[in-house]
C-alpha cells in the first residue's frame, strides 16, 4: 500500500489504534492526485441549488452550468426553477472585452421570462480573472427589477468546496432579516443543511409537526426566497451537514440572536437524538413527551425491519467515503446497528475535530482518510476488503471494478435515507447490493468469485 | 417557420465545454492519463459527467490551481502534477488540456511542458519520461466536440513522426463515437484485411471488463507507436466534417507527411455507410466482405419491412453537428420527416449539409438551427409538434413536456443503461437504430391505444 500513497499525503491517512490519533486535513489538493474534491463554485452551487423559486444564473463559460444542470435530487413542493440551467455562456470576445453587459442583459431577459422571487448570480474562475464587477451589475438589476439580485462570489480556484459553502451562506444571509416574521410560532425552527433529496425534508417536517414544532425555512431543501427572508423569526436553527450551512447559523446567531444546534437525521440514534435536542431546547415537557411519542411510533414500525435486515447483513464489511464528515458519523453508527463493520471512513472536507470524532466512534484498525483519491481508496479497499462501499457517483466505478457493492449516499441520490423510514430504505439499498447474486460470478478483490470459492 | 428569436442568456445548454472533449479523446490513447490544467472543480465535474455516461472509471488529473497560482502562474503546479501522475499512475502518456482559468492567466503550456521534459525528475530517470501532449481548450472557445477534435489534432501533431516508407495502413479518425462504434469500425477494417489505426480508440478503455482490479490506466486505447506511425500510412479517413480545428488531424497528416486525406460524413444510415465501405473497397482493393454485404442487405430488408411504421412520422433531432447531420441523412432514407435539426455547436454549413442529404427524399428540408440551447429547441418543437425526439438524454425534459418518446443516441446519456454499447454506425448500427426507432413508436402506440392490439 505504501507505494501508492503520495509522500505529501502521508499524514492525511491514519489507521485508528496504531498511535495517538493525529491527522492532517484542510490542505489544498495535491496537483496530479485526482482528488475526488470539487471547487468553490461547486460548493456554492450545491448549497443554493434547492432554492426553487430563485433564478440561478451561472456567469461563466458553458461548462460550469452544463455540469450542474439538474444535478441534485432536491425536490420542490411548488416551483421548479432550480432545475433549469442558466448561463451567460461566456465566449472569447466576452473574456477580452468583459462580460458585464452580457450578464446584465441575460439577467433582465431571464427575470422577465421567469419572474423569480430572487436571483443568485454565480461567479466562476474566469469572472474572477477578467474583473467583471458582479456586485455592481447585480445592484443595478435589483433596482431595475425590484427583486433581490445576489452575487455569489464563487470563483472556482479561490479555495475548495468549503469556501463555496461560505460564499453561499453569505449570499443567503443577505436575504435573512428582510421579511415579515408575524405569525411565526415560538416553537419553530429552520432546517439548515437539509436539501430535500428524495423528499427527505418533508419526512423531518412531519415529525416536527407531530411534535408541535413549526418549520419556518428549509435551508435550502424545498427552499423559498420568502422563507429565507423571514428565517430570523424562528426560535432555533437546526444545522445538519457539517460544512455547508454552519456559517449561516453563526451569522444568524450573531445578527439576530437565533441559537443553533447540530443534528443529523441519518440513522435511528441520530434521528431520535435530533428530535430530543429540539424538544430540550424549547424546554417544554409536553414537547419532549410528544417527541418521545413520535420516536416510539416510528421505531415500532422500523425496528423489527432493522433486526430482520441485520440478520442478513451482520458481519459484512463496509467502506465509507463521503463529502462531509458529519454524514460519516451517522453512517458508522447506522452500520453498527445493522451489525456491519466499518473498515474505511473518509471525507473530502472534514476538519481536525471531525476526524477526532470519527476516530472515537470507529473500531481499532479502521482507516481514516482525508481528501482521498482513487489510487488510495483502491489500495485501502484491497488491503482491508469490503462488501459495500458508500460514496458518490465518482466512487461507484472504484467499488464495482473491485467487485464490491455500492451505495450512493451523495446529493444525486433518489432514495430518502433520512428519518426512521430512511434507515429501512438504507438497509434495503445495502441489501440490494451486498446480497446480489452477481458476486457469485464476478471476479472480486481477494480472489475468485464467491461461487468459485464456494465450489472449491 | 420564421427565424426564431435570439437570446442573450443560455438555458439548458445543448453542448458541454472544450476540455471535456479533449479528456475523452485522451482516454482513447493507450496508457494515457488526461490532465486538466486548471482548478480542481473542472476535473471533478467532468469525471462525474463522463462516469455517469460510461459507467466506467474516468480518472482525470488536475493541477488543482488555487488563488496563489492564478496570480503567479500555474507552472509549478503543472510540473508537480505531471511528476505525480508519472510516478503514481505509471502513465505512458499524459494529455494536458487547458481550461478557461489557465488560458486567461496566460500560462504557456507547451513552453512549460518543454521546460518540464528538459528537467524532469521521474522515478526511473529521464529515459522513462513519457510523452506529454498539450492542447489548448479554453472552455469559452467552443464546444466539447471542438475540444475533442483539437485533442486528436494535437496527438497527431505532437506524436506522429517523420514519414518512413509507406506501411500500407489506414488511419481512421472516427470522431466522437461510442465504444461500440469504435469496436465496430475496427472490426470492419480487419474484415477488409486492412491494417488500421483508430485514433482515438475508446472501445475498451471506456467499456472495460470485470477484473477485480481498479486499473489506474485501463487496458486498450490507440498504442503510441501506432500514432507515431500514422505519418507513414497509405491514407487517412476522417469521419465527421464539423468542429475541426484548422488544420485538423487529417490535414496535418496530409500536409506534413503527404498522407492522402479522405473526409467522410459520420457513417450513419445507408448512404453514408456506403460511402465508407466504398472508400474501404478502394483502399483495400477488395469488395465489401460478405458479412457486411449481408448486413447491408438485411438493413435494406428492414427498410422495406418497417417503412410504413415510419411514414409521416415527424422527428426533432439534436446533438453535435455531425450526429445531427447523420441522423437527418438516415431518417430521410426511411421516410421520417425531420422537422428540426438542432445543435449547440455553431459550425457554419450545417444547414447546407442537411439540405443536401435530405434532397430528393424528404418532402422538405428540415429546419436547421445552430448554436441553440434546449430553451430554443423547445420553443420550436412546441410549434412543430414532433412525434418523437432523437438525441442525447438532455432532451428528456422536453420529451416529457411534449409527451413524445425520446430515442437516445449520442453523448451524454445520463438516464439509461449501456450508453457505451449503443451502436449507430454502419449498416449494423443503422439497423439497430431502425429497430429501436420503430419499437419506440410501437410501444407508444400500444400504450396509448384503448384496444391494446396484440399484433402491430
Amino acid at each position: 500500500m505504501a507505494s501508492v500513497i503520495f509522500e505529501e499525503r502521508r499524514d492525511q491517512i491514519v489507521t485508528k489504534g496504531e498511535a495517538p490519533f493525529r491527522i492532517s486535513c484542510d490542505k489544498e489538493s495535491l496537483a496530479g492526485a485526482v482528488s475526488q474534491r470539487a471547487c468553490v463554485f461547486c460548493g456554492s452551487r450545491v448549497v443554493l441549488y434547492p432554492i426553487a423559486d430563485a433564478l440561478h444564473l451561472v456567469h461563466g463559460p458553458i461548462g460550469c452550468a452544463a455540469y450542474t444542470w439538474d444535478i441534485r435530487g432536491a425536490l420542490s413542493s411548488g416551483p421548479e426553477l432550480h432545475r433549469l440551467s442558466f448561463s451567460t455562456d461566456l465566449r472569447e470576445q466576452d473574456v477580452i472585452f468583459g462580460g458585464e453587459k452580457k450578464l446584465e442583459r441575460a439577467l433582465i431577459e431571464l427575470i422577465d421570462r421567469h419572474s423569480p422571487n430572487a436571483a443568485f448570480v454565480y461567479s466562476t474562475c474566469i469572472v474572477g480573472l477578467i474583473g467583471d464587477d458582479l456586485a455592481a451589475v447585480c445592484k443595478r438589476v435589483q433596482q431595475a427589477k425590484g427583486i433581490p439580485v445576489i452575487p455569489v462570489m464563487s470563483e472556482g480556484f479561490k479555495g475548495n468546496k468549503r469556501a463555496g459553502y461560505a460564499a453561499a451562506c453569505r449570499a443567503m444571509f443577505s436575504l435573512v432579516g428582510t421579511g415579515d416574521t408575524a405569525g411565526i410560532p415560538t416553537h419553530s425552527v429552520n432546517l439548515l443543511g437539509d436539501f430535500n433529496l428524495a423528499g427527505e425534508i418533508w419526512i423531518i417536517r412531519d415529525y416536527l409537526e407531530r411534535m408541535g414544532v413549526g418549520v419556518v425555512a428549509g435551508i435550502t431543501g424545498d427552499g423559498r426566497v420568502a422563507d429565507l427572508q423571514r428565517a430570523h423569526g424562528a426560535g432555533l436553527n437546526v444545522v445538519q451537514c457539517s460544512g455547508s450551512t454552519m456559517e449561516l447559523a453563526k451569522m444568524m446567531q450573531e445578527a439576530f440572536g437565533v441559537p443553533f444546534i447540530r443534528a443529523s437525521y441519518f440513522g435511528v440514534d441520530d434521528m431520535a437524538g435530533a428530535l430530543y435536542d429540539i424538544a430540550a431546547h424549547f424546554g417544554e415537557p409536553a414537547l419532549m413527551e410528544r417527541a418521545k411519542q413520535v420516536v416510539r411510533e416510528e421505531l415500532a414500525v422500523v425496528y423489527p425491519q432493522i433486526m430482520e435486515a441485520r440478520r442478513r447483513l451482520a458481519g459484512k464489511k463496509v467502506a465509507i467515503y463521503v463529502g462531509g464528515a458529519f454524514k460519516a458519523f451517522s453512517l458508522v453508527k447506522s452500520f453498527r446497528l445493522l451489525g456491519m463493520q466499518t473498515v474505511l471512513v473518509g471525507s473530502q472536507t472534514g476538519t481536525e475535530e471531525d476526524y477526532q470524532e470519527l476516530a472515537a466512534i470507529t473500531d481499532p484498525g479502521t482507516v481514516i482518510v482525508d481528501d482521498a483519491n482513487p489510487l488510495e481508496l483502491m489500495s485501502i479497499l484491497k488491503e482491508k476488503g469490503a462488501d459495500v462501499f458508500v460514496g458518490g457517483v465518482k466512487e461507484r466505478p472504484i467499488a464495482y471494478k473491485l467487485g464490491i457493492g455500492f451505495c450512493d449516499h451523495n446529493h444525486e441520490r433518489k432514495l430518502a435515507l433520512e428519518g426512521f423510514v430512511g434507515i429501512i430504505n438504507f438497509a434495503r439499498e445495502i441489501e440490494r447490493t451486498v446480497l446480489s447474486p452477481v458476486w457469485n460470478f464476478v471476479p472480486r478483490i481477494g480472489g475468485a468469485p464467491l461461487g468459485a470459492r464456494r465450489a472449491a | 417557420m420564421s427565424k426564431a428569436p435570439a437570446y442573450v442568456s443560455t438555458t439548458n445548454a445543448c453542448k458541454a465545454c472544450m476540455p471535456l472533449g479533449a479528456c475523452l479523446a485522451f482516454k482513447g490513447v493507450e496508457g494515457c492519463v488526461p490532465f486538466l490544467h486548471g482548478s480542481q472543480g473542472c476535473a471533478t465535474y467532468m469525471r462525474r459527467y463522463l462516469i455517469s455516461h460510461y459507467r466506467e472509471p474516468v480518472d482525470i488529473a488536475s493541477s488543482s490551481l488555487g488563488e496563489k497560482q492564478a496570480i503567479y502562474g500555474g507552472g509549478p503546479n503543472l510540473k508537480q502534477g505531471l511528476v505525480n501522475v508519472m510516478n503514481k499512475y505509471q502513465a505512458r502518456a499524459i494529455g494536458v488540456a487547458t481550461t478557461c482559468l489557465t488560458e486567461t492567466i496566460g500560462d504557456d503550456v507547451p513552453g512549460l511542458v518543454r521546460e518540464f521534459l528538459g528537467q524532469a525528475k521521474v522515478e526511473g530517470g529521464a529515459a522513462s519520461v513519457p510523452p506529454v501532449i498539450a492542447v489548448s481548450t479554453p472552455s469559452f472557445g467552443g464546444t466539447h466536440l471542438q475540444g475533442f477534435h483539437r485533442a486528436v489534432a494535437a496527438l497527431v501533431a505532437q506524436l506522429a513522426t517523420t514519414a518512413g516508407p509507406s506501411n500500407g495502413q489506414v488511419n481512421l479518425l472516427p470522431g466522437l463515437v461510442s465504444p461500440a462504434d469504435a469496436r465496430y469500425l475496427k472490426e470492419v477494417l480487419a474484415d477488409f484485411g486492412l491494417t488500421g489505426v483508430l485514433l482515438p480508440d475508446i472501445s475498451l478503455t471506456l467499456d472495460g471488463v470485470a477484473k477485480a482490479e481498479y486499473e489506474l490506466i485501463p487496458e486498450g486505447g490507440t498504442p503510441l507507436r501506432d500514432i507515431a506511425a500514422m505519418g507513414s500510412a497509405a491514407a487517412t479517413i476522417q469521419l465527421g466534417c464539423f468542429a475541426m480545428p484548422n488544420p485538423s488531424a487529417g490535414q496535418i497528416l496530409a500536409s506534413r507527411f503527404g498522407v492522402p486525406l479522405v473526409s467522410l460524413n459520420l457513417p450513419l444510415g445507408l448512404r453514408a455507410s456506403d460511402a465508407l465501405f466504398q472508400c474501404l473497397e478502394r483502399h483495400s482493393g477488395r469488395p465489401t466482405p460478405e458479412r457486411h454485404a449481408r448486413e447491408r442487405g438485411q438493413l435494406l430488408d428492414a427498410f422495406v419491412d418497417g417503412h410504413k411504421y415510419l411514414a409521416g412520422v415527424k422527428a426533432v433531432v439534436y446533438g453535435e453537428e455531425d450526429l445531427a447531420l447523420g441522423l437527418c441523412s438516415f431518417l430521410a432514407e426511411v421516410g421520417v420527416q425531420v422537422v428540426l435539426a438542432a445543435s449547440g455547436g455553431e459550425s457554419p454549413g450545417l444547414a447546407q449539409a442537411v439540405a443536401e442529404v435530405s434532397d430528393g427524399l424528404a418532402p422538405q428540408a428540415p429546419l436547421v438551427r445552430s448554436g441553440v440551447d434546449f430553451h430554443q429547441i423547445g420553443e420550436q418543437a412546441r410549434a412543430l409538434k414532433p412525434d418523437l425526439l432523437i438525441g442525447n438524454s438532455k432532451g428528456q425534459t422536453l420529451a416529457r413536456e411534449l409527451r413524445v418518446p425520446l430515442v437516445r443516441v449520442g453523448f451524454p446519456i445520463h438516464d439509461r443503461f449501456g450508453a457505451g454499447r449503443i451502436l449507430t454506425l454502419g449498416y449494423r448500427g443503422a439497423l439497430a437504430l431502425l429497430d429501436g426507432l420503430i419499437n419506440t413508436l410501437l410501444e407508444k402506440r400500444q400504450a396509448d391505444n384503448p384496444v391494446g392490439y396484440g399484433y402491430l
